[in-house]
């Protein structure tokens, strides 16, 4: 009986590393792994309306998303990740696969979004402007980049916390996507 | 006594619970009424950039925005239940320091106190048993920490009596 004690540690070890290795196995399939659930999926979009950026025409509200499925993506010119998600985003742009609606977070200098825009291509149908994250706040977002699909009611369905990567594209985003439009 | 008294307000100073607002000047309400409850709001409510500070203490861009919005709604009315209800609406529960107790945070509220009472089970146990091995096992390990004898009982007796002299 005190041996099998001396084994307890190993055994707590044994389960742990099975839970660990559960979770690396989705991350390594695309799945994303959230670190905080979105309470938003399967809820309408909030009510808002936010004005465009510079250079960028007027704007855009959640009255926009009705009527179509569309992917809503927040970035910013100081957010990294999303620098490494942007040709992804101008590819899905190019081959015209779905409506990209473009929330600019937090920007301290106004012309710093047209800025990036101008410099890395501009993959969006319309942009908005979000300095004070009222629309960021309105959406549960953390951190950038994060994207939403948002179905032709206006619901939100699936959230992508951090860049969109191509088997994330693949395995989640394009199947979904095809699945709303037949809705 | 220089040093000690620096080491006193030095101690002080790293003990004593002192509250760090991240608030700035520029987003502080005119009303104090109004600024008490959004300070109160502020201590509730989480940052979640970095998870395990609350928005008044945290100096993130986002937790700046939140408190700014708190103080907006705050402003046009709403009551602080209203205000944390538009928060978990959009973040959840976790987004209160104090999350509710309901069936979803069960394990959360019941689990520390679940493992406590178990590992107080252990350790009585774990003592119960020695306890009851000590004196049998002890004694047969090693003959010297056997019961003292009549007679080496009134020698130690003897000997603290010297002591006391």
């Amino acid at each position: 009986m005190k041996k099998l004690t001396y084994f307890l540690p190993l055994a707590v070890l044994v389960v742990v590393g099975f839970f660990a290795i559960l979770q690396l196995k989705q991350v390594s399939e695309g799945k994303s792994v959230n670190l905080l659930p979105s309470v938003l999926i399967n809820r309408e979009v909030a009510p808002f309306a936010m004005p465009g950026i510079q250079g960028h025409g007027k704007g855009w509200g959640s009255k926009d998303l009705v009527g179509q499925v569309t992917l809503v993506n927040l970035f910013g010119s100081w957010c990294v990740a999303c620098l490494s998600e942007h040709p992804f985003l101008m590819r899905i742009k190019d081959q015209n696969l779905i409506p990209i609606y473009g929330v600019d977070w937090r920007e301290k200098d106004p012309a710093a979004g047209p800025r990036w825009l101008a410099k890395y291509g501009n993959p969006y149908t319309l942009i908005g402007n979000d300095p004070q994250s009222k629309v960021a706040i309105s959406f549960g977002v953390t951190g950038a980049p994060e994207s939403f699909l948002v179905d032709k009611k206006g619901v939100i369905r699936y959230k992508q916390t951090g860049p969109i990567s191509s088997s994330v594209w693949k395995k989640t985003l394009w199947p979904l996507i095809q699945e709303l439009r037949k809705e | 006594m220089m040093l000690r008294a620096l080491m006193f307000v030095m101690a002080l100073a790293v003990f004593s619970p002192s509250p760090s607002f991240a608030v700035e000047p520029d987003e502080i309400l005119s009303d104090p009424a109004l600024e008490a409850r959004a300070r109160e709001l502020g201590k509730s409510l989480r940052c979640v950039v970095c998870q395990n500070q609350p928005i008044d203490e945290s100096n993130a861009d986002l937790a700046r925005d939140m408190r700014i919005l708190v103080r907006d709604r705050i402003s046009s009315g709403d009551t602080n239940e209203q205000v944390l209800a538009y928060m978990v609406d959009r973040y959840g529960d976790f987004v209160l320091l104090d999350p509710p107790f309901k069936a979803s945070t069960l394990v959360l509220w019941i689990g520390p106190g679940v493992i406590a009472v178990f590992g107080m089970f252990a350790v009585v146990s774990f003592y119960r048993r020695n306890k009851s091995n000590d004196d049998a096992t002890a004694v047969a390990a090693n003959p010297q920490t056997a019961p003292l004898s009549d007679d080496e009982r009134k020698r130690l007796d003897a000997l603290l009596k010297d002591d006391d002299a």
